[in-house]
């Protein structure tokens, strides 16, 4: 029992990662670029990557961490336009193929000698050199601390009230679960609950609460208040993602937004309804390109700049974590990322745990869940396109 | 009891004679029990102990190409030698150092080949009279760069022509063996709209059963290059039987699809890094002979891997254009549902695009490994898949001559950016932004019908 909740416990703290959240926000962006437009966009990392080199670059030659931030969103700006002004108007796949050229460009460029006093070369920029720009800023203080005051640890609780605590946590998330599928269908066993709206969001609020709360009562998890792997990180972090879900949806409820679903249903009608397609698409690509942009930056911070760290496979990880969640939900990107690195920790660690190394040595768990993850992206987009919490219907397009 | 000793009574040599059998069985066990040892090991093996002793090895030259007899020596921090000594047959050194801190390590010119020389460390890295600073920490292994160069790698004036022709020699070789992987790649575009991203994993797949049949089964080498391409044509029939098809009939999206095969890429290279490891893994051991015809050196295996490209794409361009299948084929590639109210089967032409497709992408796989990439690793496909995309889009998306064409192209651009002044890697990127201009200009391609672009 105590590997299980050791394993458990890893791949909790793998989802609550500053890393997984800086993959959340790029993959908020490609969720506008995918799921709301329609765009094929396959450079996202080239995006992250860009952002992540425009930040610590701009830290390294002397620039405060705000106008480095804003300097890594510029240059996501431009790299947008440079790719879009040839593609947009193209048929989707000619998309596709430039931005995943262009990302691999970028990383080529990125590792070349010649720029090695900026971009450090194949070497890439320690966290050394920029983290303390960012580290200066946090108000949190010293020491290290629990999120919980409360855990099963003070409690003193063993195995048993852990085991308990688990086996609770399971059950509200279920339950949030049902509820939300009752609140969307108005069927299922909750679906009585669910008919009354404001009871519905309460108890949603509440169990998502106490979801949160049981999280860190069953896996406490300490780090440094400050330092690049403490709460001040992942604070931030997480507060961005919340920043960005807000943005989404406040840009995806616009008029604005209504044109993007509209260039991803039906270009044609669109145009004919008077609305400048190259113009909207182009929009897009630049706002999810910010946000890759900013997520590449997020990425970075509790680690180094490496640009074969951020190649052609991390896009392909956040197209698994979009479409896990859901493409074209707001939630869908929060909830595909950290389900989908909680979930590749979960198989590594239990690979290694259970299957006896003369099968499967422990380099060869690592690739077994990576193979996992693969054959998890076919099966999902062949028997569930719309992830968890999508909706089948708005995924019928073709790019 | 003085009978002479012989084959079959190992009794009448007594108890000597046991122990030397035991031993030689020991000897023999050892040897099964480390299968990858290689004949000639380093005299100087060095393995760190924490807090009490650090080693400082590595390779002259490098693993594929090791230089033998180069004279390493090591100095501590004051300059004061520490020891000197020579590489063996596979390049390599190694010192054992018992205090932390900054080393320096240098390599007798006058013991390196004529034309060769170390390439000289980075600025940041270099220490007096063109050493190496190595910093070494106890219990740890440091592993300094010490790779060479020819002398006149920078070769100027004159030399500048020699290896623009060479390089547009193994420009013509890269390209021929792309456009084996390309045509595939193309014709499956054109007969089911999908970028199969997967594709370049066929080109893995190809280069890891070389190495299986070739070097680990020892299989003769042409015998393998025929196995390994049928088996890699089977693995595309299969492939659309069980996963093309249905998915085909039920109806899914084409960019659903293309996520389909970027899941089937990733689980297909830590597969193939799951069943083989991360090293380069070649084909087949001993190195081929090389001739010279005025300033173009090649390997005699080059040459005939160029030439069995072009018989098959030659192959491939008669069955599309002169045979009633061929025929077929780009009347489905021209309008799928027009060719079935035709009366032509459209889901067996794909099913043989696909197994024609595989087949060729693994036949440019195990030459590609043989005589480009020189061994095979799990991301050796994914390296070129980018290549494969830019020849085909260059060409003209769906259309196979165009791919061809593309291929040779990028082949060519890819070769010539080293001499032309692109920096190491970046000769990819130069092949790239070469395809981001061109579609600039012209979406459609070298061949392709400005029709066809949305």
């Amino acid at each position: 029992m105590d590997t299980i909740l050791n394993i458990l416990s890893n791949s909790v703290e793998e989802a609550i990662a500053p890393t997984t959240a800086g993959l959340v926000i790029a993959v908020i962006g490609l969720n506008i670029h995918f799921g709301f437009t329609g765009l094929m966009n396959i450079g996202q990392a080239g995006f992250m990557l860009l952002g992540a080199y425009g930040m610590a670059i701009s830290i390294t030659q002397g620039l405060g961490m705000f106008l480095a931030v804003v300097v890594g969103l510029l240059v996501a700006v431009v790299f947008a336009f440079i790719l879009g002004a040839p593609t947009l108007k193209l048929r989707g796949d000619y998309l596709a193929i430039v931005t995943i050229s262009a990302a691999e460009i970028i990383r080529y460029v990125g590792r070349l000698a010649a720029l090695e006093p900026w971009t450090g070369g194949s070497q890439g920029i320690f966290g050394k050199s920029y983290q303390p720009a960012f580290v200066k800023l946090s108000f949190f203080g010293d020491g290290s601390f629990t999120l919980l005051p409360v855990n099963y640890k003070s409690l003193g609780l063993g195995t048993a009230g852990q085991t308990i605590g688990l086996l609770l946590l399971i059950a509200v998330i279920v339950a949030l679960v049902m509820l939300a599928k009752a609140m969307r269908t108005g069927e299922g066993t909750l679906a009585g609950l669910a008919a009354n709206r404001t009871v519905a969001r309460v108890v949603m609020t509440v169990l998502g609460v106490l979801t949160f709360v049981l999280m860190f009562f069953v896996f406490p998890v300490s780090y440094g208040r400050t330092g690049t792997n403490g709460w001040w990180v992942r604070a931030v972090a997480w507060f961005f993602v919340g920043v960005s879900l807000l943005i989404t949806w406040l840009l995806v409820r616009s008029p604005w937004g209504r044109a993007l679903k509209g260039v991803r249903e039906d270009e044609e009608a669109m145009r004919s309804l008077g609305k400048n397609v190259y113009v909207i698409k182009m929009q897009a690509l630049i706002i999810g390109g910010m946000f890759g942009a900013f997520g590449g930056m997020v990425y970075v911070i509790s680690q180094s700049v490496q640009a074969d760290a951020m190649g052609r496979q991390l896009t392909f990880f956040a197209y698994t974590a979009l479409l896990l969640g859901g493409a074209a939900a707001i939630f869908g990107p929060v909830l595909g990322t950290t389900l989908f690195f909680g979930a590749r920790i979960l198989i590594r660690g239990l690979a290694a745990a259970y299957i006896p190394n003369s099968i499967m040595g422990d380099q060869q768990t690592e690739q077994f869940s990576y193979i996992v993850v693969g054959v998890g992206l076919m099966l999902l987009v062949i028997f569930r396109p719309q992830g968890i919490l999508g909706n089948k219907r708005e995924l019928r397009f073709n790019v | 009891m003085s009978t002479t000793p012989t084959w079959g009574r190992p009794r009448a040599r007594g108890a000597t004679g046991l122990i030397a059998l035991v031993a030689a069985l020991a000897g023999g066990l050892l040897l099964l029990a480390a299968p990858g040892a290689s004949a000639t090991t380093t005299s100087t093996f060095c393995v760190p102990q924490a807090d009490v002793s650090a080693c400082v090895s590595g390779t002259v030259g490098n693993r594929t190409d090791p230089i033998e007899g180069a004279d390493v020596t090591l100095l501590d921090e004051n300059e004061a030698e520490v020891d000197t000594v020579t590489t063996g047959a596979d390049g390599k050194f190694s010192f054992q150092v018992d205090k932390a801190g900054t080393y320096y390590v240098s390599v007798d010119p006058d013991s390196l080949p004529d034309d060769q020389e170390i390439i000289p460390p980075a600025d940041k890295f270099q220490g007096p009279d063109g050493s190496l600073i190595v910093t070494v920490t106890l219990g740890q292994t440091t592993v300094p760069a010490l790779e060479v160069r020819s002398v006149d790698y920078k070769a100027g004036g004159a030399g500048l022509g020699t290896q623009l022709i060479q390089s547009v020699v193994q420009g013509l070789r890269l390209g021929l063996l792309l456009a084996l992987a390309s045509i595939g790649l193309s014709l499956i575009y054109g007969t089911t709209g999908l970028s199969n991203f997967a594709h370049a994993e066929q080109v893995t797949l190809g280069g890891m059963l070389g190495y299986a049949f070739c070097n680990v089964l020892g299989l003769n080498l042409w015998l393998g290059v025929v196995i390994v391409t049928l088996i890699c044509a089977a693995t595309g029939y299969a492939q659309d039987r069980i996963l093309w098809q249905p998915l085909r009939r039920r109806g899914l999206g084409l960019t659903q699809l293309m996520i389909v095969t970027i899941g089937l890429s990733m689980a297909a290279q830590y597969t193939f890094q799951f069943f083989v490891g991360a090293d380069t893994q070649k084909v087949v051991v001993e190195s081929f002979s090389s001739f010279t015809v005025g300033p173009v050196t090649l390997t005699w295996m080059s040459l005939i891997a160029m030439g069995i490209s072009l018989v098959v794409i030659g192959l491939v361009g008669y069955v599309l254009l002169f045979t009633r299948v061929g025929q077929a084929t780009r009347a489905v590639s021209d309008n799928p549902a027009l060719a079935a109210a035709s009366g032509i089967d459209v889901d067996r032409i794909i099913r043989g695009v696909w197994t024609a497709a595989a087949g060729l992408a693994g036949l440019g796989g195990i030459l590609y490994a043989l005589v480009v990439s020189n061994g095979i690793r799990w991301d050796t496909g994914m390296q070129i898949l980018l290549l494969l995309f830019a020849a085909v889009t260059l060409g003209g998306l769906g259309t196979a001559f165009g791919a061809f064409i593309g291929a040779i192209i990028i082949g060519l651009v890819v070769e010539l950016a080293g001499p032309l002044g692109a920096p190491g890697d970046l000769k990819y990127a130069v092949a790239l932004i070469i395809l981001i201009l061109l579609l600039l200009v012209r979406p459609q391609g070298l061949l392709g019908r400005a029709s066809r672009v949305g």
